[in-house]
């Protein structure tokens, strides 16, 4: 016992005052590296687009549907249509993933006996660990077909296509997040509205959702910025014609498609090199404002239920 | 006797990585030759054990920027170098040498089940360029016309937008596929597809064209006729009028490994261009290679 006390007090303060520094700061360090990789990237897409930017002046991105940089006539740098393909597809998936990912949450949270529970979670999981490859192959070789003789056009590599790709591929985040939302009402809620005479149907639909709203919006968007980022699986199944769309039943290019076509060929530091950057910068700037309004929004709900 | 020992390990990773450099040579390019070279530098590989030959895709316009980069050792191309690049090699300090390797009918493919035949190269033009946009416009049934092409890193895209289309856009609503294989597919399950690719995508592994798969003959202008790509001397003597050398490229006149690989191609693989459905060097190209030491 006294040996021990003495050992104690041989370690200096300063020594121990100093370890503790060193452990902080290095714990520090690893929490600013996404911090730092973030802005990283965020210069490097800024700094390797500008000059196109400056060189081709905003005009000729944002109000001509023409993508064309390798054209033998006249190279243009329109990304009206590639934009709004991406918001098409994006939009199409979340038309299709919302609703089956909050009834599918919904009944995973308030109504499966808990065993279906235990099988349908696990399995939701593994299809979010599905390749984007894969989910693209079905499209070639199980979605296109079916819509081409669901909509008697010659084939099926077209908008819906990549949206019902992007659907199942959305639905797992959906579904995982907006059931977290939803257990993590209060019970109390539930009781009072059953105390009310409402039925069980009836206090879903008019209680328990309604107050898991916050949580649901954010997973929504979460689902969203999936969507927009993906790349192999558009790239894959809506068959890449870069002319602005006019309906779902037509084949579109993304932003993302377009980047990953492109950048291997490109001189580097030419014109058509940093506008694919720019179109890059877009697309980081997209991701980032859909997952920032998901964050407040994740936040606001979890003051609301504290 | 710890620094001993980590010496000895760098000693030998060094040795290792030259004796790995020696025998090895990287291919990269054009998607239309990958699967032509892939079992070319499979055959040499089973003669020269010593020689490791990693042969990959992405298209001539990748291949081509590789090269430039100095990353490889040859760069595949179903199309000629551009100026422009040839300028950015000789800036990099790369020169490029030219050779052809094969000869490829590219082959202008249909549904099986639509009636059309043969159509003139300005025909086919029209239709990529969008100004043609249904099949009853060249005596076809009535079903607008769905589009198959490559994408811009592709030589065949190149090419074709160079002889077929006169070097002026694509038409907007043409899909992008990423290879040959792939606009097989499109076409086989549409109608109202066409599309354009190498001659040696159009067969099954049997030797016989695709079922359900049409190769359309091909005439210069309106007087001259029909010529079918299928036919050997049709391509060999440049009758087929969307006849075109498939391209090797490397950095200097060829030597060592790069040399040896290259004159069996030009040789003995020659067989192999003609089992892989693709067509051997003829004429001219002949003379070309010649001049670079083949």
């Amino acid at each position: 016992m006294e040996l021990k006390k003495n050992k104690l007090h041989q370690t200096p303060v300063w020594w121990r005052r100093l370890k503790e520094q060193v452990i902080e700061k290095f714990f520090l360090v690893h929490g600013m590296l996404a911090v730092l990789i973030l802005m990283g990237i965020f210069s490097l897409l800024f700094i390797e687009g500008f000059p196109a930017f400056k060189a081709l002046g905003l005009k000729s991105f944002f109000f001509s549907t023409k993508w064309n940089p390798t054209s033998f006539v006249q190279e243009s740098y329109g990304i009206l249509s590639i934009l709004i393909s991406t918001l098409m597809v994006t939009f199409g998936a979340l038309l299709i993933a919302v609703p089956i990912g909050i009834a599918t949450a919904a009944y995973i949270a308030d109504v499966a006996p808990p065993r279906v529970r235990e099988v349908i979670k696990p399995v939701i999981e593994v299809l979010a660990g599905i390749p984007s490859v894969v989910v693209g192959f079905l499209g070639i070789i199980v979605v296109g077909p079916l819509l081409s003789r669901l909509f008697g056009t010659s084939n099926g590599l077209n908008a819906i296509n990549g949206s019902i790709l992007l659907a199942v591929m959305a639905l797992p985040t959906i579904i995982s997040i907006s059931e977290d939302a939803i257990l993590s009402i209060p019970q109390e809620y539930k009781n009072a509205s059953l105390a009310l005479g409402a039925n069980k149907w009836q206090t879903l639909i008019r209680v328990t959702i309604p107050s898991a709203m916050s949580g649901i919006i954010a997973a929504v968007m979460l689902g969203m910025g999936r969507a927009i980022g993906e790349t192999m699986t558009v790239l894959m199944a809506t068959g890449n014609a870069p002319a602005m769309p006019h309906s779902f039943l037509d084949s579109i290019r993304t932003m993302t498609a377009t980047i990953a076509i492109e950048l291997g060929e490109t001189v580097q530091g030419g014109i058509h090199y940093r506008s694919l950057f720019v179109i890059g910068f877009i697309l980081f700037l997209m991701t980032f404002f859909v997952n920032l309004i998901s964050d407040l929004v994740l936040e606001k709900y979890q003051k609301v239920n504290r | 006797m710890i620094r001993k020992c980590l010496l000895t390990v760098i000693m030998l990773s060094l040795l290792a990585a030259q004796g790995f450099a020696q025998g090895f040579i990287q291919i990269k390019g054009s998607d239309t030759l990958i699967n032509l070279v892939q079992r070319l530098s499979e055959v040499y590989m089973e003669q020269n054990p010593e020689t490791m030959i990693a042969t990959t895709g992405g298209g001539s316009g990748v291949g081509i920027a590789a090269l430039i980069a100095d990353r490889i050792q040859i760069a595949n191309a179903s199309r000629p170098m551009k100026d422009k690049e040839k300028t950015a090699a000789k800036e990099n300090g790369v020169m490029p040498y030219e050779i052809v390797v094969g000869i490829d009918g590219l082959s202008v493919i249909v549904h099986g089940d639509n009636p059309i035949g043969h159509l003139t190269v300005n025909q086919i033009g029209k239709i990529f360029r969008g100004e043609i946009l249904n099949w009853n416009q060249v005596g076809g049934p009535d079903m607008p016309v769905s589009l198959y092409g490559r994408q811009a890193n592709s030589g065949t895209f190149v090419f074709f937008q160079e002889h077929v289309l006169g070097k002026k856009d694509y038409s907007a609503r043409m899909k992008r596929m990423n290879g040959n294989a792939q606009i097989v597919e499109g076409v086989l399950a549409d109608k109202a597809g066409i599309g354009y690719v190498g001659v040696g995508y159009v067969y099954d592994d049997a030797g016989n064209v695709r079922e359900g798969l049409k190769v359309l003959k091909v005439a210069r202008d309106l007087d001259s006729e029909p010529v079918d790509p299928l036919n050997a001397e049709n391509v060999k003597s440049g009758k087929y009028p969307i006849t075109r050398a498939l391209y090797q490229y490397v950095n200097g006149k060829p030597t060592g490994e790069v040399k040896d690989f290259i004159a069996f191609e030009l040789g003995e693989g020659q067989k192999i261009v003609e089992e892989m459905s693709f067509y051997p060097v003829a004429g001219e190209y002949l003379e070309q290679n010649k001049k670079a030491g083949f």
